[in-house]
């Protein structure tokens, strides 16, 4: 009687652990960092890429409902990709779109620029990536949906698709 | 002469404190990197990785310190970016009472049938 008990429950402890094990390899291997809705901006001064004036956080997220930020680097092959669904997005008058280049060389910034266009209303440098930590961010790119009261409404990783876009502007709308 | 003197044990006195300040901030950055745990490596904490995440992190670290922040407010605000994951040390809370209390629940499980195979052999 005592070895069929012990029997079971070893059964159940396997099945148990094969259950967990089996549910995780179906996980993604990616970690996503904790969504947190409706975080709020901590306040930071940067530089502008283009005039290389320093600009506070202040300055930078006011004047509109809604703020784009994009994580962006020349060096960054996604980004390259991601560019067109950003001139797409800039069409929309009512999002303030807003580029933080992420560790950076400021010329080939430039040229990144000058070459595929420039869909930004801002670009902030970030040379030591603590900015970025400020938003949250952990990779590039990395776009956020900001509220006017400068609340992180939506993140996301990786490069911008269609569907992002879209997600995007139907909240805005 | 009396000046120099009282001037020169002054300047040793602070530069002393200075030293193990600097000193004692050091230590800090190292225990504190070494509980953060790097989002975009594997199994590598901030103290350990190299990656261009970590390296930003390990500068933050020096900044918050040197503005005069507490080893929990650097803790708090990495937290509030990241998620509780960030942290090795996590704390007890609703989400994590499993990974506190399991251990210590097989603990005392084991204990009690090695105390009950122990009872049950003197008998």
């Amino acid at each position: 009687m005592k070895n069929k008990i012990l029997i079971i429950l070893l059964i159940l402890f396997f099945s148990f652990c094969f259950f967990v094990l089996f549910k995780s390899l179906q996980g993604s291997s990616i970690y996503v960092p904790e969504k947190k809705q409706d975080r709020q901006l901590s306040e930071f001064v940067s530089e502008d890429l283009l005039n290389k004036k320093k600009i506070t956080s202040e300055e930078i997220f006011q004047g509109s409902d809604y703020y784009v930020l994009n994580i962006w680097a020349s060096w960054c092959a996604p980004c390259r990709k991601e560019h067109p669904q950003l001139m797409e997005l800039a069409k929309n008058s009512s999002i303030k779109l807003i580029g933080l280049n992420y560790k950076d060389d400021p010329k080939k910034a430039k040229d990144f620029l000058n070459k595929l266009g420039n869909p930004f209303s801002i670009i902030i440098t970030d040379k030591t990536g603590i900015i970025s930590i400020e938003f949250g961010g952990y990779g590039i790119p990395e776009t956020f949906l900001i509220s006017k009261d400068k609340k992180i409404i939506k993140t996301f990783i990786g490069e911008l698709n269609d569907e992002s876009i879209k997600q995007i502007n139907s909240i805005v709308k | 002469m009396k000046k120099l003197k009282i001037f020169l044990i002054l300047f040793f006195i602070l530069n002393f404190f200075s030293i193990s300040l600097a000193e004692k901030n050091d230590q800090l950055k190292i225990k504190i990197s070494k509980n953060l745990r790097c989002v975009v490596c594997q199994g590598q904490s901030i103290y350990d990785s190299q990656s261009d995440f970590a390296v930003s992190i390990k500068l933050l670290i020096n900044n918050k310190i040197d503005d005069g922040l507490s080893e929990a407010e650097i803790y708090e605000f990495l937290k509030d970016k990241y998620g509780e994951w960030i942290i090795y040390d996590t704390s007890f809370n609703k989400k994590t009472f499993i990974l506190w209390g399991l251990p210590v629940l097989l603990f005392f499980l084991g204990g009690a049938i090695i105390l009950k195979k122990i009872v049950f052999r003197r008998t």
